[in-house]
């Protein structure tokens, strides 16, 4: 790199470290995942204990792969892109550690309290509230090193990808804050301060903006960076970062109620949550179009290079979920969709065809730059990597498609004198084929997340640094 | 029904905001659909010219078919808040709810269903429990209303009885039946360690046993004899055939003489189960099913002492089931 010497020194011990993290708890969130996949088509893998029921395993895989996973991938990415491209170094080396041991710390808590069946039961926000303050404290600091470090940027200007990491810092911890609070008891037990209808509501209000802030601003600040940079190409449109941004944060914030269609929930607030959702169409779409129209010029680079193709696919999952998004907010479609499998195949659509795929993308590239490689060890095996995702992926909605319509018809279906057609169980029966092919899809992202694991240690452990080759050469 | 109103205040708030925040998104679109920048002959746009960590922006304009799509996103949105509630206490022009949407979804259903059930409600239970057609719909309403607790076969499970082996805690009288749904059941055993102690705990059980003509200690069961005519036969009678048996319809009190046991978990031996419950007592509840099989049906007061063809026809779901309940036992 010609301009390294006027850089600063940048803080890539903490980077490293998340990084490193991101691929441990993938491997420790998808186990999970495809356990409890395997349960529902075999419930005997419950073993009739507690500890390792559905009930309490399936809140350890969400917040294993979101919070744990997703969480790493963040903090990874937004440390490396903040710095690089305000070309300051963090702002506190101290601080930037306490968030990393803390946010280990956090995980670590969740993994043992969640198998103790010791929960708020809010769906994403499970853990308890000692450790919802723990979580505040490090969110905080993560915001102070973030927010300080573009404070004191020597550029100019503040680069698109570091306002959708600020934008899903901020909201993050508001969101955190508002639906946790909580009236302790006990050291592991609490009420919350709202109740009923309102409860409800500020639940889904944190719940789907978890999904628009921590899952969708946060890594479309990676996005913004990694798609240009490994592309080599400029962002497609600067005016498009601006309204999309704008336009995303504001709308994101109301799509909440569309969670419970058809519930106690006012009908004046389902409306708007469903019309929000629809509006936000659009919003999402510009992420999208910015990030593919990116590689226009560059295209042919899909055919040499991996790491491309796994953020070019994930942008392609992530226009496909936010196009099922607003449909399935339509009153009338969430008539059918709601509490069947086709919720659960639009979430991961986003969690593994988005999220994930992005993350893996960019660790892909900033693995061989943190730890000084020219590159990583095999890239045939991030190519076999991609195509495990890829295939697993489909394998998994498609299979939730199936189900999730095929639920949705039975439960709707009547006889000619107006009794069910069919019992609840009935439907569970003939969901089963799609329970083995879900799994199915869940054992190659498993797999893809092993080779990675092998991939990552092998460049990490090679002796060839970058500077090294290129004196040889 | 009517959704309590918000206050004023609130109601503009919510107004206010939504309008706002659709107003902005719509100012955000026009302010920024134009580009002064010229493309240069080969298409390409000028970059904005800042750079970070090297990567440039091009300022092209929004592409015009997302432009299109987001704009009609909005009117819809805009159309959608004048037709239906959203807007605070807004109304919305058609005067919809959902509510409203639900009550007469249920009257049209009633409208179409309910000949259905009052033709059946016309036939006595005995004759309707040996109709096929009437069956397979009583059936359906079993499997999705009983079969959680009884199984789709009514055979039962660890703590709900079996309901097609002849043998009842209540009586197998088609009104007795019907009133089991009806009402629901509540069977309470009480707690009688105090008053056996241990030994007269283990004693009791081999009597219990003995009653049924399982294997047991003898002697055991002749000490507890006395003991067993004094308490237990107040309710189980004295030959332990059951408060059915004496003719009793609401006490519930299974015959022990029949080897059938509502409370052995897998793999629990007959004894352990027995002296559990002696020990402790049981408590089983069956709820009433009357709101839920004829959903919407107001109940009077004097419901218990309406005729049998009365209930029916107040209550024809409950009237097919229970012609299907009692079709279970037949030859039984």
């Amino acid at each position: 790199m010609s301009t390294a010497i006027e850089h600063p020194t940048y803080n890539y011990k903490v980077v490293r470290q998340f990084a490193i993290m991101t691929v441990v708890w993938g491997i420790v969130g998808m186990l999970v995942g495809v356990w409890i996949a395997a349960q529902l088509a075999w419930p005997a893998l419950n073993f009739d204990l507690p500890w390792t029921s559905f009930g309490r395993l399936r809140p350890l895989h969400t917040n294993a792969v979101i919070f744990a996973f997703g969480g790493s991938a963040l903090f990874a990415t937004s440390y490396y892109v903040v710095q690089r491209t305000c070309q300051a170094r963090l702002i506190s080396d101290g601080l930037a550690a306490f968030t990393f041991w803390g946010w280990q710390l956090i995980i670590v808590l969740a993994a043992i309290t969640l198998p103790l069946g010791l929960t708020q039961g809010k769906e994403y926000a499970e853990l308890i509230w000692p450790i919802d303050i723990l979580i505040a404290v490090v969110w905080v600091s993560y915001a102070i090193v973030f927010l300080g470090t573009i404070y004191v940027r020597k550029t100019s200007h503040i680069y698109v990808a570091n306002w959708f990491f600020a934008a899903f810092i901020l909201t993050v911890a508001i969101l955190h804050i508002v639906n946790s609070m909580a009236i302790p008891v006990t050291w592991t037990h609490s009420y919350s301060i709202y109740s009923g209808a309102t409860d409800a509501m500020v639940q889904w209000w944190y719940g789907h903006n978890a999904v628009g802030f921590f899952l969708t601003a946060g890594f479309l600040g990676m996005m913004y960076y990694f798609v240009p940079k490994q592309a080599e190409r400029p962002v497609y449109s600067y005016r498009l970062s601006i309204v999309h941004f704008w336009a995303l944060i504001c709308v994101y914030m109301w799509a909440g109620p569309h969670h419970l269609h058809y519930t106690a929930l006012p009908d004046w607030a389902q409306s708007l949550g469903m019309i929000m959702s629809l509006i936000l169409l659009a919003p999402s779409w510009g992420g999208m179009i910015n990030g593919m129209m990116t590689l226009s010029g560059a295209w042919h680079k899909l055919r040499t290079d991996p790491v491309l193709r796994f953020l070019v696919v994930s942008l392609s999952f992530y226009g496909m979920s936010t196009f099922e998004g607003p449909m399935m907010s339509i009153k009338t479609v969430n008539a059918l969709s709601h509490y069947t499998d086709w919720t659960i195949g639009h979430v991961h659509a986003g969690a593994l065809g988005w999220v994930a795929m992005i993350s893996i993308g960019a660790v892909y590239h900033l693995i061989p730059k943190v730890f000084d490689k020219k590159e990583m060890y095999s890239v045939d095996l991030i190519n076999v990597h991609f195509w495990l995702s890829t295939v697993g992926t489909v394998l998994y909605i498609a299979s939730m498609w199936v189900n999730g319509i095929m639920q949705g018809l039975m439960w709707r279906a009547v006889n000619a004198d107006g009794t069910l057609m069919y019992t609840f169980i009935e439907s569970v029966e003939a969901s089963h084929p799609g329970f083995v092919v879900r799994w199915l899809g869940g054992v190659l992202w498993l797999v893809g997340m092993l080779l990675m694991a092998y991939n990552v240690y092998m460049t990490v452990s090679s002796k060839a640094s970058e500077k090294a080759a290129a004196q040889t050469a | 029904m009517t959704s309590q109103a918000m206050s004023g205040f609130w109601s503009l708030w919510i107004s206010v905001i939504t309008l706002g925040v659709i107003a902005f998104c719509w100012w955000l679109l026009y302010a920024n659909r134009k580009t002064d920048k010229v493309p240069a002959a080969n298409g390409e746009v000028e970059t904005t010219g800042h750079a970070a960590d090297g990567i440039e922006e091009y300022d092209n304009p929004l592409p015009r078919w997302w432009f299109i799509m987001f704009v009609i996103t909005i009117v819809f949105g805009l159309v959608y808040l004048a037709l239906y509630p959203g807007l605070g206490n807004y109304k919305g022009l058609l005067g919809w709810t959902s509510t409203g949407q639900w009550q007469d979804e249920m009257a049209r259903a009633e409208e179409r269903y309910a000949p259905i059930f009052q033709q059946y409600a016309q036939i006595d239970i005995r004759t309707l429990a040996s109709d096929p057609a009437a069956m397979q719909v009583a059936d359906r309403l079993y499997q999705n209303n009983c079969a959680v607790c009884h199984g789709s076969s009514a055979r039962g499970a660890y703590g709900f009885p079996n309901l097609t082996d002849g043998n009842w805690l209540y009586g197998g009288d088609p009104e007795v039946i019907r009133d089991s749904i009806i009402f629901g059941r509540n069977g309470l055993m009480p707690a009688w360690v105090d008053m056996l102690g241990e030994r007269g705990v283990d004693t009791m059980t081999h009597y219990v046993l003995g009653l049924s003509g399982l294997e047991h200690d003898a002697a055991k069961a002749e000490e507890a004899a006395p003991m067993y005519q004094a308490i237990c036969s107040a309710c189980h009678g004295v030959d332990g055939q059951g408060s059915a048996a004496m003719g009793l319809d609401s006490i519930g009190a299974p015959n022990l003489t029949a080897n059938s046991w509502m409370y052995v978990q897998p793999g629990q031996s007959v004894y352990d189960s027995v002296a559990f419950t002696l020990r402790h007592g049981r408590n089983g509840l069956m709820p009433a099913q009357a709101r839920y099989l004829d959903y919407g049906v107001e109940l009077p007061n004097n419901l218990r002492s309406l005729s049998a063809q009365e209930k029916a026809e107040l209550l024809p779901k409950v009237h097919l089931v229970t012609a299907y309940i009692y079709s279970l036992n037949q030859g039984k």
